[in-house]
């Protein structure tokens, strides 16, 4: 590996990690002893160890390599995703503590779980073999099912969190079970090893058998269909905070472990995983489409424009080339950033009863708050995938892809997609600009206000850092094929 | 001012006005007052800035002017802007229809006066860049962006049954576009650039294509071909994707309607101009005589349709579609005259069929109503109106000394000489289109005025007049005297028709078309 003298010598690519499980377990501990813990602090604590994980991220520089034995890989494509899913996890968790704190939920466990799952998260973009991607893939997951379960007095809460565990149980099993076909049939864990094998023999059923369980483990952590049904319920049922965080960051770290495993170990075999990515790329962006149409329920209706989201940044995965992977990772760039956007303004839509979540809540936004309206009509019309906004490009790199690739059909279906799909987003713009107006919400906290501004006006000013962003997405694209 | 830079200055001109009206604080009369006044301002100023490109234009080069390049917009497209015959007029259509759009609206539009002015200007800036992109997937953002506009300006101020009439025409537009964008996509592919000017030189493969076992006749470049139509045909529109535009038209504000008719439909017949009958030559060849049935159905159809309707806008709307039967007939037709007329005839349309739905405007604010039942009459009360009425449908009618009569009789001369049935057949819409014009005017005009709520209708103001007076003395002066905009277009038009040929020819030589 690289040698670097800065920092902790040869332990320098880990430290990001390192920052975040000490941090966690700091506050974990002043959590314990100091007997009132006050919501705004614990947070900001919580997101200056991100920071400070993502400062180390940066000082890295160019730094890449294996560490433990090849386990643990860092390069610039780890770099990037770290940075996005870190960023994104700061957001939600600035989002989150005038939330909870007004819900009567806010417990100072809460940022330390997000900060757990994100290690967990940091492992899986940089896991190089299937037992670390295992560890990663379970500490986040098991961090994850308890924040879905946060809201202890709500039944809908706790149902969430039950389900997202039984069903995760069973696709970690899932995982377990084809990881030990591989390592069966090829005698490593080792992604390094893995690829050297499946070079050396070609396509055996043993393998196909192992990768196909260990897909259907890892579509489920992104919520592709047919593996997608826990989705809309932990979204529904999670306190909107907590759906905040699962719509951004783990998708973005699963994706980018979808990529890994694929191109790292099994890059040999392509024709034989691209079937099932664009079966399930299908699947997903028709899913998407069509179940959202009829959804009262803002947290359902963006449950199911994530997966849909997820079926498209699949068809750039599917193309099985160097721009098809660069456009995944511009296009989990933008998910999260609309994402976030959106969430900010649902996070925001709160009366003074409680927090509101029907569609129909929105009714005539524009007369009560026009920037919000308009920044949330510009976030819907970037997911609908309009042009000049940010998510027009997103599918549009993906689509290009696909097309280059000749997957012409799957390209088809994609836009056809994304017209059903603006049908919805249209019925939201519609509903705050062209119904009469409501009871107006509460005044929107500064926090969501920010994020709102920061993502509406990224997505409206794409154009503008367009160019710089697509050289750094194909940086990191292009050392997963060194 | 420096040439390189006027296309953008005229493009983003209007965006600058929509930035600063945004700043506007407070929502009084002043407010609102202040909001009209910057975008009247705004629009007006882009129109004289657009003049400097008419001003700077040199007739007799073919090629694009005023180009400006940079490569800002990462590795795949550039940022690229040109004008040549074909495109500029529209541009100044676009700056010329603006300002007269934002006076139509400046009593009739009350509500969310800032908004509303807003989408105009941002529409506008969308629209002109639309015409001046010269590169594929720059053209698509302004292409597709003005879809969000309009969709508000519908849905936000439209009529009753805007909501529907705002999903209609979002989605069936975008439904076109995204074949648009795939076969973009794919020519990007083939030849590594979206660059216009490379790709207007560049033949596409006509080898046929096999695919699950169906073969492809015209191979990559009928399939381009198609999915490009299927973009321009909604947008155009063309029968039997013609249906969102009567909704969309009868439920936009007045403005919005004038926009659409005047503007955006043109997209559609500036695109088969600038990209299916350029870079697809062979296959639209092959699929000229597709475009003649649509185009000869939609004028008699479509016309016999806006014979029985209630809704004064309807049958404006529906002898839209009727008219762009003729530019569709003409353009593809490959002839210097089909072409020149297909041209002209959408910039008079542009003129007519906005200064139509200014018509319908002036007696809508008055009477809010537009059912042609409810008016007659109007003469006794509104002389002057009744004159200019009268002209914009005599053009509407295509009356020889009408800029209507100049584009219907160069399409139809050149619709013969390719196909005389086709030309037949068009001709009897010529005589349709008489019988629902002259009608429509007979019923609102003329007559007794019987009904009480119209005894107290007053004649065109000041403003009104403002609006009309220049509509009518481009209708009839255009009507006389064409030179003006026939000069612009010649030379462009004689390369566009030059390649084609020489294309065609390879294409016969190399056995692929048959002789027609």
């Amino acid at each position: 590996m690289a040698t670097t003298t800065t920092l902790l010598g040869s332990y320098n690519p880990i430290l990001p990690e390192a920052t975040l499980v000490i941090g966690a377990l700091i506050m974990l501990m002043a959590g314990v002893f100091i007997k009132k813990t006050n919501a705004t602090t614990m947070t900001f604590a919580a997101i200056a160890v991100i920071s400070l994980a993502i400062a180390f991220l940066y000082l890295q520089g160019d730094v890449s390599g294996t560490m433990f034995s090849g386990s643990f890989i860092m390069d610039a494509f780890a770099r990037l995703m770290k940075i996005v899913t870190l960023s994104a996890s700061a957001l939600a968790v600035f989002m989150s503590y005038d939330y909870m704190a007004r819900g009567n939920l806010w417990k100072y466990e809460f940022p330390v779980l997000i900060l757990l799952a994100t290690a967990g998260m940091m492992m899986m973009i940089s896991a190089n073999d299937l037992i670390a991607l295992y560890l990663g893939i379970e500490l986040q997951s098991l961090a994850l099912y308890v924040i879905a379960a946060f809201n202890r007095n709500s039944e809908r809460s706790s149902e969430a969190g039950l389900k997202y565990f039984v069903l995760g149980a069973l696709a970690s099993g899932m995982l377990l079970y084809g990881m030990s076909l591989i390592y069966g049939f090829t005698g490593s864990t080792g992604f390094a090893k893995i690829a050297a094998s499946v070079h050396e023999t070609g396509v055996s059923t043993g393998i196909v058998f192992g990768l196909v369980f260990l897909m259907v483990g890892m579509v489920f952590k992104i919520s592709a269909v047919p593996f997608h049904m826990w989705t809309p319920d932990v979204y529904e049922g999670s306190p909107t905070t907590v759906t905040t965080f699962f719509a951004a960051a783990p998708k973005i770290a699963a994706m980018a472990m979808i990529v890994r495993v694929l191109y790292g170990a099994f890059a040999d075999i392509a024709p034989q995983w691209q079937q099932i990515i664009v079966f399930v790329s299908i699947a997903s962006m028709l899913l998407g489409a069509f179940a959202a149409i009829g959804q009262t329920n803002i947290k359902r209706l963006m449950a199911y424009s994530s997966i849909g989201h997820m079926g498209f940044a699949l068809v750039g995965l599917a193309a099985g080339t160097e721009s098809g992977v660069r456009a995944v990772i511009l296009y989990m760039i933008i998910y999260a950033i609309m994402t976030l956007g959106s969430f900010a303004c649902i996070l925001a839509m709160r009366r003074d009863e409680g927090p509101v979540e029907n569609i129909t809540d929105l009714s005539g936004l524009a007369k009560n708050d026009l920037t919000m309206a308009f920044l949330l009509a510009m976030l819907m019309f970037s997911l609908a995938g309009i042009p000049p906004l940010a998510g027009f490009f997103a599918k549009y790199y993906v689509l290009l892809a696909a097309v280059n690739a000749k997957l012409i059909p799957l390209a088809i279906v994609g836009v056809l997609a994304s017209v059903i799909g603006a049908f919805y987003y249209l019925r939201i713009i519609k509903i705050m600009f062209f119904d009469e107006a409501g009871e107006p919400f509460s005044v929107m906290h500064g926090s969501l206000r920010f994020v709102l501004l920061v993502s509406g006006f990224a997505v409206i000013g794409y154009v503008g850092y367009l160019a710089p962003l697509e050289g750094i997405a194909g940086a990191a694209a292009k050392s997963l094929f060194q | 001012m420096n040439n390189s830079l006027i296309l953008s200055t005229v493009t983003f001109l209007p965006l600058l006005g929509a930035a600063m009206i945004s700043v506007i604080r407070s929502n009084d009369e002043t407010a609102k007052n202040n909001a009209r006044m910057a975008a009247l301002f705004t629009t007006v100023f882009t129109f004289g800035a657009s003049l400097v490109i008419w001003y700077n234009f040199d007739n007799s080069q073919a090629g694009f002017q005023m180009v400006e390049k940079y490569n800002w917009l990462g590795e795949n497209f550039s940022y690229h802007m040109g004008v040549d015959g074909i495109s500029m007029l529209f541009v100044i259509l676009t700056t010329f229809i603006m300002p007269l759009s934002i006076l139509a609206s400046w009593n009739s539009v009350q509500d969310r006066v800032k908004e509303y002015m807003i989408a105009f200007l941002v529409l506008e800036s969308l629209m002109i860049g639309v015409f001046c992109a010269l590169d594929l997937v720059l053209f698509y953002l302004f292409f597709e962006a003005g879809l969000i506009p309009m969709f508000l300006i519908i849905g936000v101020w439209g009529g009753k049954r805007r909501v529907y009439s705002a999903f209609k025409f979002f989605l069936y537009t975008l439904l076109g576009s995204v074949l648009m964008l795939l076969a973009i996509m794919a020519m990007y592919g083939e030849t590594g650039t979206t660059d216009i000017t490379r790709l207007l030189t560049y033949r596409f493969s006509t080898t046929p294509i096999h695919f699950w076992g169906m073969t492809i006749d015209g191979g990559l470049q009928s399939v381009l071909w198609w999915a490009f139509f299927a973009s321009f045909a909604v947008k155009m529109p063309m029968w039997p994707v013609h249906t969102w535009l009567p909704d969309a038209h009868v439920e936009a504000p007045t403005a919005g309607s004038v926009i659409l008719a005047a503007i955006l439909l043109k997209m559609g017949g500036y695109g088969f101009l600038r990209f299916s009958i350029p870079m697809f030559p062979v296959a639209s060849e092959s699929f000229a005589i597709i475009v003649f049935v649509l185009s000869c159905v939609a004028i008699i159809y479509t016309s016999l349709v806006a014979l029985v309707q209630e809704d004064i806008k309807k049958l404006i709307a529906y002898s839209s579609v009727a008219h762009m039967g003729f530019v569709t007939m003409g353009i593809f037709t490959a002839t210097a005259q089909g072409i020149q007329g297909g041209i002209f005839q959408m910039l008079s349309h542009g003129i007519v069929s906005a200064a139509l739905f200014l018509c319908i405007g002036v007696v809508y604010d008055r009477m809010h109503t537009r059912e042609i039942a409810a008016y007659g009459g109007l003469v006794n009360r509104m002389p002057l109106y009744a004159v200019f009425f009268m002209v914009f449908t005599m053009a509407n009618v295509g009356l020889p000394g009408t800029s209507g009569f100049v584009g219907e009789f160069l399409s139809l001369t050149g619709t013969f000489r390719v196909n005389s049935w086709v030309a037949f057949f068009a001709t009897t819409g010529v005589i349709l289109s008489a019988a629902y014009a002259l009608w429509l005017y007979r019923r609102v005009i003329f007559g007794k005025l019987e009904k009480a709520s119209l005894k107290n209708i007053a004649d065109l103001n000041t403003r009104e007049l403002a609006i009309l007076a220049p509509l009518v003395v481009l209708t009839v002066l255009l009507g006389i005297w064409p030179a003006p905009l026939i000069d612009v277009t010649t030379a462009s038009v004689d390369q566009l028709l030059n390649n084609y040929k020489d294309a065609i020819k390879a294409a016969h030589d190399a056995g692929v078309l048959a002789l027609r």
